[in-house]
Formats: structure tokens, sequence, C-alpha cells
């Protein structure tokens, strides 16, 4: 190795503390503005990718950032509610394949997705393990969801109840696992799948007991008519739906008037999408449709905007990191000033002292240039991952 | 003044001249206060010689010119067959790493240096560091009792001990000329007779001449030849 650049690695080994500090500080320089560039770039990919396979909406009328964040990554803020009708509706238009989502509840923290089949066909879902939901109160989890719980099938999830306290509230369900997804990379990993009857049932729209007619459901009857029974408060209620009481199980009312999140709506093609659009401005279905990639151009312009008034200030403060640094290195230099005297006296060069000066600043630059590569992608590795579980919770 | 060195209280013989100084005027740029100046001045090959006198004659100085470290407005400077005054930057820089070993005042070790590659700081400085090197460096450190500890840092060692590896590096390059400015300071009088001894043996070993500047007129006794800078030169201050 030449003489300075051993001289000044050895200078930088010895203040180990001082080059730490250069280190951090340079690499938090290049890192930090890199890597909000392309967090928020591949972000955006991330999440246009996912609105532009989703070709349009529907839902209640209100914030159509929130229906689409909700619809899409199962995001913990919910919009009101639309009736179970609007499926039908959309169905009857014959203009394009209406699919549920109701993902008002949650399991251990992931969301529930109550949907139908052709959810999994539309987003392309494979199965890792097992089969689909087929059977009321039977799940089906997302890679993420099995890995992170170390449950799969033959196990079973509980729904949370969503207030502890509310007695007439929302009673936890048991649901078997009967599949486990392929990791997608997407919303789909952290999520729990149902059959949307199963939301109602957590809900208590639909609920199971002993049969009020069988020979042992004397105790609970309170009263009879020709026309009801009515049961008290010794009546057995399932929280749990096996092939033995899932005849038991029931709903009370219309569910046409039962809540959905949110209806993904697959137009046969670009007509057809047109059309029904034209179907909700005229008001002949109720709610609103949106396409998810517009409102999601409309939110990232926004992010880029703020993106680059950040990127300003990082990089202020970086003029600032490296003012500071040229004065503490400037300092050290006349520090320094006896050692270089001494190697000028012992034959060294101009050169060789400007050498190796160079070479401290440059391994400095070098490794921070190093640390911050591997930081960055640290970010491009994870930052989509994390994003997304942020937009589910 | 004569050809050979007359200026010794104690000389015995003349020399052969292997350091030859004649009609030197110095000043350093942009100091009017300081001039120096010395008319013929000579110190035979392979001796070991003293130099004394007053703080502000110019002794350090005359080290920094025979090293070729400054360079004087008049007079010629010849070591060996080598005119230094003659030499370019660039040559003087070879000629001290090559025939020149230096022992500061403060001994100059660098701390973020271990103590052998402090010993082989002239080398490092070369980029001419080779297994052979390291070996003549191990084998300098064993001869001053330090071979424990090339590895330490000059911070862990004692004065003493400092004094012994700045010996060690200005003999690395088995050096013609060794100069050593007063390196005996803030020392207690048997570590400066130590440090004395020391480098009297080491030039001795080598076959180099040795000038040691000092103001300790107690340690005159173990040089061969002693001269009194006052004597000699036109140093004013």
């Amino acid at each position: 190795m030449n003489g300075a650049l051993f001289l000044g690695w050895r200078y930088l080994i010895h203040h180990r503390f001082k080059t730490a500090i250069l280190l951090a500080s340079i690499t938090l320089m290049m890192f930090l503005p890199a890597a909000t560039r392309l967090m928020v770039a591949d972000s955006a990919t991330a999440l246009t990718a996912r609105a532009e396979h989703t070709p349009l909406l529907v839902g209640a009328k209100a914030s159509q950032l929130e229906l689409v964040l909700n619809a899409l990554y199962f995001h913990a803020e919910r919009p009101p509610e639309i009736p179970n009708q609007l499926l039908d509706e959309i169905h009857q238009t014959g203009l394009a394949i209406a699919i549920p989502l109701n993902t008002r509840f949650h399991a251990r923290g992931a969301p529930i997705v109550g949907t139908n089949l052709e959810y999994f066909t539309f987003r392309s879902l494979k199965l890792a393990d097992g089969r689909l939901m087929g059977l009321l109160g039977e799940c089906v989890i997302g890679a993420n969801v099995a890995r992170t719980q170390g449950i799969g099938i033959g196990d079973s999830i509980v729904s949370s109840p969503e207030t502890v306290f509310d007695l007439a509230g929302v009673y936890p369900l048991k649901m078997n696992i009967v599949g486990v997804l392929e990791h997608t990379g997407s919303a789909d990993d952290d999520a729990v799948f149902v059959d949307v009857r199963t939301t109602w049932v957590i809900q208590g729209l639909g609920h199971g007991h002993q049969d009020l007619e069988s020979a042992t459901a004397g105790k609970a009857v309170l009263s009879r008519t020709d026309a009801s029974i009515t049961a008290n408060a010794s009546l057995v209620q399932y929280n749990e739906i096996t092939t033995e009481n899932v005849r038991e199980f029931h709903f009370h009312g219309d569910t046409s008037g039962f809540p959905l999140s949110a209806v993904i709506a697959v137009p046969a093609d670009e007509k057809s999408g047109t059309l029904l659009r034209g179907r909700f401005q005229e008001g002949t279905v109720s709610g609103q449709l949106v396409i998810p990639s517009l409102v999601l151009a409309d939110l990232l312009e926004t992010v880029f905007t703020v993106q680059n008034y950040v990127i300003l200030g990082l990089i202020m403060l970086s003029l600032a990191t490296v003012a500071v640094i040229t004065l503490v290195f400037l300092l050290s230099q006349q520090l320094r000033h006896g050692e270089f005297f001494t190697l000028k006296r012992m034959g060294a060069s101009r050169s060789f002292i400007a050498t190796l000066v160079a070479s401290e600043l440059g391994f400095v630059f070098l490794g921070s240039l190093l640390l911050a590569s591997v930081l960055t992608w640290g970010v491009r590795r994870y930052a989509t991952e994390f994003l997304l579980s942020f937009m589910t919770f | 003044m004569e050809t050979e060195w007359s200026g010794n209280p104690r000389g015995r013989a003349a020399l052969v001249a292997e350091i030859n100084i004649s009609g030197l005027s110095f000043r350093y740029a942009g100091e009017q206060a300081f001039e120096m100046t010395l008319s013929d001045f000579k110190i035979g090959s392979g001796q070991c010689a003293a130099i004394v006198g007053p703080s502000g004659s110019g002794k350090t100085t005359l080290l920094s010119l025979v090293a070729g470290i400054q360079i004087p407005q008049q007079g010629t400077i010849q070591v060996g067959e080598t005119r230094v005054n003659e030499l370019g930057e660039s040559a003087r820089r070879e000629f001290r790493i090559q025939k020149v070993g230096q022992v500061f005042q403060a001994f100059e070790l660098l701390e973020y240096l271990s103590v052998i590659e402090n010993v082989l700081l002239g080398s490092i400085i070369s980029s001419s560091t080779t297994d052979e090197t390291r070996i003549r460096a191990g084998e300098l450190l064993d001869s001053v009792g330090l071979g424990h500890k090339t590895h330490s840092k000059p911070a862990k060692l004692s004065h003493g001990e400092r004094q012994r590896v700045a010996v060690c590096r200005a003999m690395l390059n088995h050096p013609q000329l060794l100069l050593a400015d007063e390196p005996t300071g803030n020392l207690d009088q048997s570590n400066k007779q130590n440090v004395v001894d020391l480098l009297i043996r080491q030039a001795k070993a080598h076959k180099s001449t040795l000038i040691m500047v000092t103001h300790d007129r107690s340690l005159l006794d173990s040089f061969e030849h002693v001269i009194d800078f006052g004597e000699l030169t036109g140093a004013r201050v």
C-alpha cells in the first residue's frame, strides 16, 4: 500500500470515534435524500400497480381516498357502508362482475376481508396449501398471517370484539382455517379471507343457536305461539360454525340491506366500464363509482410535492453538515501541524501530505457511500412491504 | 578559520572532513531579526560530536541546514560527496530519506502508529517498506530492549522508551549522518546519560557520524568532540 494511504488508514482507525461520527454524518447526508426519493418512487409504483389492476370501485358517497385505501389495502379507516343490494344492482346491469368487500372486522390484528370466491380469481391469488372457504365460518389466510402468527390449516382464528365492554356488540367468532395463500407481496398477504356472509355473522346479523323445537331446548323456551317461539337467556348460542351446527345458523331480516364496505366492479371491456360509470352518474345506481388509479394519482401528486420540499430541506441540512465537517477538518489539520512538519523533516513531500489528507477524506467518503448504498438497498427491499403493512393497520 | 576543525576544546586530532560547511549565511524567510553566519565548519566521518551553545545561537538551524530541510542564502554545505545546498527539493528529500537519521527534541512519534510502524516511518514515507526493513526494525527494537513492545502505541510507553523508539527510527536506514536535536531535554540526569550512550553506541555500531545538539554541559564527556557553537558562529538575534 502507498505510504500516504497507509498513514491515512491508520489515522482513521486510531481515531475511531471521530471517524464513526464523520461516517455517520456523511452517510446520512447521502442516504436521506436518496432514500426519500426512492422510497416514495417505489411505494408509488406499488400503490399504483394494485390500483391500476382494480378497474372500478363502488362505495358510499364519501371520501374517495378512504374508499380506495380501504378496498385495496384494507386500511383501518372504514368508509361508510353500502347495502348489499348494490352488489345485485351492479350484477343486474350485466356490465360488470361485482365482487363484494366487507372489511370492518379484525382477527389477531389482521383485517378480515369478507368477499366471495371471485375475488381470488380477480386478484390471481393462489393457494399454497389447502382449499378456498366453502362454508360459513371457514377462512383462508394470507401468507404473512400464517408466517407471523404461526398458524395454518386445521388451526382456528377468532375475530376480535370491537369493544370489550359492549355486551350487545360484536361477539367473537371462531373461524376454521382451510387454506393458506401463496405470498404475493401485496395487502392480501396480511388478510384473513372469509365469505361475506361470515362477516355478517360476526356482526350479529346472522347467528346460530340450539333448535328451539328440539326436545333439549325445553328449558330455554320462554313462550311459544303458533307464529313464534321466545327463548330466555339460557338458550345456547354458537360462537363457532361447525358442520354439525351450520344448519342452525340463519340471518334475520333482508340480506339485501346487509352492509358492505365496497364493491369491486370488473367490467367486461372498456365500453361496459364507461356505460357503468354513466349509470352511476345518472343516479340509476346509488352510491359512487371511482377509478382507483385516478384517486391514487391525486394522492401521489400531493406526496411528490411534499417529497420535493422534504428533499430541499435535506439538501439544506446537508450543506450545513458539509460546512461543519469542513470546519472540523480544517481545525484538525491545524492540530496536526506538528505531525505534518515531522513528516516533512523526514523526507515527505507536499504531495505526500496532500495524499495523506485526501486519503483520509477518501476513505471516509467511500465508507459513507458504501453504507449509504447498503441502507438505500435495504429501504428499496423493505419500503414497499413496510408501507403496505402501514396501510393495512 | 582553518580547513580542519579547530574549535574543539578537547580536540585531539585532525578530522577527515565528512561534513564541510563554508561561507554559510542563513536567514529565515521574512525573518529579519535572526541571521546565522558560519565561515568554516568541519566534522570528520564517523565521529560523534556534540554542539553546545547559548539559546538562539543557531544550533538547531545548523542541523536543519545539514539535513537539507533549509537552504542557506550563501555558502556551501557538503556531506560526504554531496553538496546539500545545490540539491533540488526532491533530491534533498531523497538525501534525508537515504542518508540522514534524525532524533527530534520531542521525539515526534506518531500517536496513531504502533512502535514498529513508527520505526518504519521513513520507509513508509518512501513507500519502500519490505520484509527486510521490517526485520531490521524488529532487530533495532530488540537491541534497545523494546522487542516486546513492537505493537504498542507510543501513548503506552514511558518517556525513556519513547526516546529509544525515536533513536531506532533514526537508525533504520543505516544513516551516514545521525542528527539529534536536544534529545535529552526534560530528562533526569540518569536518563540523559542513557540516551547519550544509546546514540553513541548506535552511531558507532553503524559507523554513522553523530551530531548532537545539547545545552547540557554535563553530557559532553561522552563525546569525542565538542563544539562550542557560540564561539564559532556569527548568529545574532
